[in-house]
């Protein structure tokens, strides 16, 4: 039965929460296909006609992409693709296996562009693409995070070109800066590998904040830094090991050992599904500076240690109100 | 200042022909001199109107006689090549850098040359995954080449600074190109795109930022005739990505692994196909954007083709025989719209 293969391309429950528009911006912005126009979902009309308009869109989706009628910005981010296929699927995971719970997304600004900063874990970045899905889905209009990450994602192939079409860029300031200054959100986890490959003993302490380059591009574009801390990834694989001559073999920062991989392979990649929560804080001005604070160290390294210390109590906190890790 | 005698390097290609002919147009220019080692086709000459050809090599002293006896007070260089298949690799650096050597020498001997504008690539910031995704004037390649046209490139503006350093009395206006595209462009681009099925990288995709030739034509010939000085970028509007572009042309992508690039990139040159040097399958792996804000607040222009329509253009002018037929696809897509209308 042709039905049996849709699926809807938003749960019931949240359908109205955000406009059409949103969705037909994204998706038809190319609009130089004939079937371009008239694809809006038509509201009150009954399941089976929704089943028929998503199956109806999918198929002009399909069209497009065979054709190379759709747009890309200059950093190379697809939304269609990315509000088409990339956040279904993590959608999914989202709701299902982390169940993640976001709280604050009132601080994040609707309109302006800002930083958020988050603390960085878990061996594989499941924190960043889940916190996307928070911004997307469930932030008031819905924003779409624009990640910066670091040069081996860029340098390796189908991750590379992944990453782009999902809206990353290259962790570096003209890069953030511009991104900033053409009013995106911007996430960073500025722990790098030195967070995310941490050893599971080490969970929830937080790594060094790099030089604070991400402090001074939000400096200089005056834009909030919006703190933001994850609890939950730490635990989806507990990295027990570091198999050191492989990852230099494989030219990756890290080749993690868990209680489940690599000896079981495959299997072994399967994130434990831990209870999630994504908490973001008061947004830090930094519009208040002066022009030359952004080259300051000492006015640098300061903002960047509180949003730090932010972070890490967050942390804690949230850890003290998480009764068990996989059911919170 | 409008200027009185111009010469244009270049001039048996599409660029320096047309500008020839359209500088020559312009009434405050009395002479247009337009030098190249070779005739131009008779279709560029004719293009060129009523701009004088000279043929001469720029690697030959000669051209200073030229230069100072003409009384030239504008050398437009437009003679930068990047497309020559590989094999003519030597003569391609020979033409590019030498060539480029001798002229600035012959421009730095004449008193009466007052300004210099000279077409180079945004080649000249690389192509890598450690990159900005946008370049702007003041940004330097992470890694430079070691040989090749981009390396050419690199040099050939070394020169032209180390000009300006020794003549800080002439105006120079340094304009990096995007990649050209347009209906009667032949270059390694335009080539690539008209393969039937086209190579592309596994697990890659580029960016590409393009220029309609009549932007090219439209911001050289300002830089010639009013005063630009400074280096800017030139590109439209808009990305494309590689495989979208195939796409749209209505190509077959066909992703080769990594490792097979280099001899398969030997057997297309062997068979005269197109030219795939390693320089070009690394901007095939990553591309390359431009920032052109400075060119749209200084410079005071902005490109009238974004980069969709200017491929758009040279696909429909070649008439390209899609491979994919759009309507074709189309008329499935009604098919299973109907289909599945009667299933409901």
């Amino acid at each position: 039965m042709a039905d049996a293969r849709v699926i809807p391309l938003r749960p019931e429950e949240d359908g109205d929460g955000r406009p059409d528009s949103e969705l037909g911006d994204g998706g038809h912005s190319s609009g130089d296909g004939p079937a371009g126009a008239g694809e809006e979902p038509d509201e009150g009309s009954g399941r089976g006609a929704d089943r028929h308009e998503a199956l109806v869109e999918a198929v002009a989706f399909v069209r497009g992409r065979l054709l190379g009628q759709y747009e890309v910005d200059e950093f190379g981010f697809d939304r269609e693709l990315t509000e088409r296929v990339f956040l279904p699927l993590l959608r999914t995971v989202y709701d299902n296996w982390f169940r993640v719970e976001a709280t604050g997304l009132h601080n994040v600004p609707s309109e302006s562009g800002a930083l958020v900063v988050a603390n960085h874990s878990g061996t594989l970045p499941w924190d960043a693409l889940m916190t996307t899905v928070a911004l997307h889905d469930h932030h008031p209009v819905g924003r779409q995070l624009r990640m910066l990450g670091a040069d081996v994602v860029f340098g390796t192939p189908v991750i590379g070109p992944l990453a782009r079409r999902s809206g990353q860029t290259l962790a570096c300031n003209p890069d953030a800066e511009r991104l900033l200054r053409g009013g995106e959100l911007v996430g960073v986890w500025p722990e790098g590998f030195k967070g995310i490959g941490k050893p599971f003993r080490d969970r929830y302490k937080l790594q060094r904040f790099g030089r604070g380059g991400f402090v001074s591009a939000a400096m200089r574009c005056g834009v909030p830094i919006v703190p933001c801390s994850i609890v939950g990834a730490e635990e989806i694989y507990p990295k027990i090991g570091d198999i050191r001559p492989l990852a230099r073999l494989l030219g990756l920062p890290y080749f993690p050992v868990t209680p489940f991989f690599p000896h079981l392979g495959p299997l072994g990649t399967v994130p434990l599904p831990s209870k999630w929560y994504i908490e973001f804080g008061e947004p830090i001005r930094t519009a208040d500076f002066e022009a030359e604070a952004a080259e300051d160290p000492m006015v640098v390294f300061n903002l960047s240690d509180q949003v730090r210390e932010t972070i890490q109590e967050t942390i804690y906190r949230l850890l003290a109100q998480r009764g068990s890790v996989f059911f919170g | 200042m409008v200027p009185n005698v111009v010469l244009v390097t270049g001039v048996s290609r599409f660029v320096g022909a047309h500008l020839a002919g359209r500088l020559a147009e312009h009434p405050g220019v009395d002479r247009v001199l337009g030098v190249d080692s070779e005739r131009p086709h008779r279709e560029l000459f004719r293009r060129m109107g009523a701009a004088e050809f000279v043929r001469a090599d720029i690697r030959n002293p000669l051209i200073t006689r030229i230069i100072s006896e003409a009384a030239v007070d504008t050398v437009v260089h437009a003679a930068g090549n990047s497309d020559e298949m590989p094999a003519a690799r030597a003569a391609m650096k020979e033409m590019n850098v030498l060539g480029t050597m001798r002229l600035l020498a012959a421009c730095q001997e004449s008193p009466h040359v007052r300004k210099l504008v000279v077409k180079s690539t945004s080649a000249v910031y690389g192509a890598s995954s450690r990159d900005p995704a946008v370049f702007d004037e003041e940004m330097a390649p992470k890694d430079l080449p070691s040989s090749g046209y981009v390396k050419d490139a690199v040099e050939v503006e070394g020169y032209v600074r180390g000009f300006g350093r020794r003549r800080p009395d002439v105006d120079i206006t340094l304009l990096r190109f995007t990649d050209l595209v347009g209906p009667r462009i032949d270059s390694m681009l335009t080539r690539y795109f008209s393969l039937p099925v086209v190579p592309t990288v596994v697990g890659r995709d580029a960016r590409l930022q393009l220029l309609h030739p009549e932007d090219a034509l439209a911001v050289l010939r300002r830089a010639t005739l009013e005063d630009h000085p400074g280096v800017f970028n030139v590109g439209a509007d808009g990305v494309l990505m590689l495989g979208q572009a195939i796409r749209r042309a209505g190509r077959i992508p066909v992703p080769i692994p990594g490792t097979a690039v280099s001899p398969l990139a030997g057997f297309f040159r062997g068979a005269n196909l197109a030219s795939l040097s390693a320089e070009w399958m690394r901007f095939l792996n990553f591309g390359r954007v431009v920032d052109t804000a400075k060119l749209r607040d200084r410079f005071g222009f902005a490109p009238r083709w974004t980069t969709r329509q200017a491929f758009d253009d040279f696909v429909h002018g070649r008439e390209l025989r899609p491979v994919i037929d759009p309507e074709m696809v189309e008329a499935a897509e009604r098919e299973i719209n109907r289909t599945i209308t009667r299933l409901r």
